[in-house]
């Protein structure tokens, strides 16, 4: 644990000190993380970090990308059945603190993730854990729409394939059709399954994207900027599916569109800088922010 | 400002305005000029290059077509158990062993009764190719019943009667120079009226081996030769160059010593196709032992030459797949292989398709490396096997150049068409795959 009053952590890089090793435990943590108050007028976390029946928590989370720090020490607790939205400027770090969550930062050349991370109490950086497994357990959904160049029908259906969900072909039926219909998709494709994915509109494509996602019954959904790339219509459709999606899932969502967070989100966390600067309920937030880097933001002082 | 005269910066400042003005006007002329001057700069470099091929083709062409025709005369052969030495068409080993020269001898001399001397005789006999007794054995081992029968048929004549034919031998030089004689040409004309000399389709060109006979010799054993050797070599670098390809591009690690291995991949495909050659025959031959001049030696070293081109186009298709779609697999829970295998090799297959065909035609015209290990050597027999000795279609071409024999020249252009054809071929393959599976995404 970094409990010197100097937070300054490219320093203590900068001399070869090791960053902290994973050994934080919850629950036997404060709920705060212990920082001294640095030049930009950060402390510590805002807010209640916890809830009551967490699927995913979060501890004193720092990534680095080579030498540089891109997340700072941020500990949050992601609930059961709640959609979590992440807000910030550009750059401060949201989708690689959501990529931590299903370890896609593994796939990045000099990336480093220190602290604890687990789902369902279940550290998902034990070096025993499959990550493959982790995936189709945590499903993510992208800032840009990336069907496979396939028929609609196999993109939807590769998912439950690679995970011997499925043993015949009306299974496999079965399930492309729930998941296109859960994603608000069916009565739009249900004509040209064999159709090439990559033919579909852009928002059309995402909730193709989103049908793959939840057609492995994932436990947590994370999704980076689903909407960025379409129309207001499309992502009313995909802010209803997202809401929809709760009762059953647990939905990490990055979005730079506050009134996006507003309308989906139960519980906002904003980012700032590589810091989790504030986390509250959504309308809290909103309405009633605590810090002062948040109002800011908010209010469209910068960002 | 439309008076024409120049406006200086500080007028522009004040005016507040520079569109329209002289200079500006001057300076949209001297641009579209220029762009002019570019085009025209790329066009000439076109024609330019349009224009040597079209020579080069027209060059090859010109001289080779007539190849493709063959002078053969008309003879009344009788298969005479006396001449051939048969006493009993049952025994296949006299039947091939007969004496058929002396069956075409002897029907030259009912042709030309009138020719006597031995030289004279000599002179007749030169004017039909050696190769006419294996035409009569071949008729004669498949139907042992003509034993004794007379036929009329058209056997094929000497290469110098056919360059006579053809034009290549000038009837009105003087004698001393030409390689037909006064009296050869007589019987040639005699021959003409009587509508016993003909060109046909050259059959044997495609069919034969080589030979030291221009118009006995083929290509087949070259052909055959080439397909074994690229077949040796397509087994090997295809799957060897992909497998390293993967590897580099989506397992190894990006360390000092992945840069050292890519620079020299990089260089080995600049390395000169000739140290390839001397390489397998230290390694392959004089090492490991293995025949001279056989086509899986050849392939092992053009396996060597091709084996960066192909890695080097194979880790090229694999970069262009989007990242998107890797992230988009691995997000699903596909493992790394899967990814790959379901995913990034489907869409990468076209660009390493299209590099190995490459590379294949690239080794297919590839003659320097072939000379070191052997297959240069003068080889009649159509090889059966990728082990049996063979020569391939760039070294036949060398080796016919090289012939001093006039007919060899126009066989020569004739083997080049064959294999532009192939490489043709070859490349216009690699666009239709191009096409048929290039992807948006
Ligand atoms: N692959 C990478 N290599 C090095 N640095 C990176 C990499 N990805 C992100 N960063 C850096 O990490 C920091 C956080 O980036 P991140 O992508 O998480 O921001 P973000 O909050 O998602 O921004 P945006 O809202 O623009 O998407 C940035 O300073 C960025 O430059
Ligand atoms: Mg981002």
């Amino acid at each position: 644990m970094i409990t010197q009053a100097s937070p300054q952590t490219e320093e203590s890089m900068d001399t070869g000190k090791p960053a902290p090793s994973r050994t934080a435990s919850i629950g036997t943590r404060s709920r705060v993380s212990n920082k001294a108050l640095d030049d930009r007028g950060f402390s510590e976390t805002v807010g209640d970090i916890t809830v009551d029946q967490p699927r995913m928590q979060t501890r004193d989370v720092n990534v680095y990308y080579g030498d540089k720090q891109a997340i700072k020490d941020v500990s949050l607790d992601i609930g059961r059945n709640e959609v979590v939205a992440m807000i910030g400027p550009s750059g401060c770090g949201k989708s690689t603190f959501i990529r931590c969550l299903n370890r896609m930062n593994d796939t990045i050349e000099g990336c480093r993730v220190t602290g604890t991370i687990t789902l369902d109490k279940q550290d998902i950086y034990d070096p025993t854990l499959d990550v493959v497994q982790l995936r189709a357990r945590v499903g993510m959904v992208f800032q840009k729409p990336n069907p496979f160049p396939k028929s609609i029908y196999d993109n939807v259906a590769y998912g439950p394939r690679i995970h011997g969900l499925v043993s015949s072909r009306m299974e496999t039926d079965e399930i492309v059709q729930r998941s296109l219909e859960r994603a608000g998709l069916w009565s739009e494709v249900k004509d040209r399954l064999t159709s090439s994915g990559t033919g579909l509109s852009g928002g059309q494509q995402q909730r193709l994207c989103i049908a793959r996602a939840i057609a492995v019954s994932p436990d947590v959904i994370l999704m980076d900027e689903p909407c960025s790339a379409l129309d207001p219509i499309a992502t009313a459709r995909i802010e209803e599916l997202i809401d929809e999606l709760r009762e059953n899932y647990t939905i990490a969502i990055v979005t730079h569109s506050m009134q996006q967070a507003a309308r989906v989100s139960q519980r906002t966390a904003y980012f700032h800088l590589g810091d989790l600067v504030e986390v509250g309920e959504t309308n809290q937030i909103f309405t009633n922010p605590r810090h002062r880097l948040t109002e800011d933001y908010i209010t469209g002082r910068f960002g | 400002m439309t008076d024409g005269k120049l406006i200086t910066g500080a007028e522009l400042a004040a005016s507040g305005s520079w569109h329209g003005s002289p200079q500006t006007q001057r300076r949209l002329r001297k641009r579209q000029a220029a762009e002019k001057r570019f085009r025209a700069y790329g066009l000439v470099a076109i024609l330019m290059g349009v224009s040597f091929v079209a020579l080069l083709f027209f060059d090859i062409v010109a001289k080779g077509w007539t190849a493709f025709m063959q002078t053969h005369i008309q003879l009344e052969v009788t298969y005479d158990p006396e001449v051939l030495g048969i006493a009993d068409s049952g025994d296949t080993q006299a039947l091939s062993r007969a004496n058929y020269t002396g069956m075409v001898k002897a029907a030259m001399r009912k042709t030309f009764p009138n020719v006597s001397g031995r030289r004279a005789k000599r002179a007749l006999y030169g004017t039909v190719s050696s190769g006419a007794g294996f035409v009569l054995r071949e008729r004669m081992m498949a139907n042992p019943d003509l034993l004794g029968s007379t036929e009329k048929l058209w056997l094929p004549a000497d290469d110098d009667i056919d360059m006579l034919l053809k034009g290549h031998i000038r009837r009105d030089a003087p004698e001393s120079d030409r390689r037909v004689s006064d009296q050869q040409i007589a019987w040639v004309e005699q021959l003409e009226q009587s509508g016993q000399i003909r060109k046909q389709f050259n059959t044997t060109f495609f069919t034969a081996g080589d030979s030291r006979e221009p118009e006995l010799a083929g290509i087949r054993g070259a052909t055959t030769g080439s397909f074994y050797t690229l077949l040796v070599t397509l087994i090997l670098s295809f799957p060897l160059a992909v497998a390293a390809a993967i590897y580099l591009e989506e397992f190894a690690p990006k360390n000092r010593w992945t840069d050292i291995i890519e620079v020299n991949i990089n260089n080995l495909a600049a390395v000169p196709s000739i140290v390839f050659g001397l390489l397998g025959l230290a390694v392959f031959i004089n090492f490991f032992g293995l025949p001279r001049s056989a086509p899986l030696v050849g392939g092992l070293v053009l396996t060597l030459m091709t084996l960066p081109t192909i890695i080097i186009a194979s880790r090229a298709a694999l970069k262009s797949v989007p990242p998107s779609i890797r992230e988009a697999a691995l997000g699903m829970g596909a493992s790394k292989t899967q990814m790959i295998t379901h995913h990034v090799l489907p869409l990468a297959m076209p660009g390493m398709l299209t590099g190995t065909i490459i590379g294949m035609a690239q080794a297919l015209g590839e003659t320097a490396p072939l000379l070191m290990i052997g297959m240069v050597a003068f080889i009649v027999d159509v090889p059966g096997g990728p082990l049996e000795p063979a020569t391939v279609l760039p070294v036949q071409i060398f080796l016919w150049a090289d012939s001093p024999e006039r007919a060899f020249v126009e066989r020569t252009s004739a083997a080049i068409m064959v294999l532009l054809g192939f490489l043709i071929l070859m490349n216009a393959l690699a666009v239709v795959l191009r096409r048929r599976f290039e992807r948006r995404w």
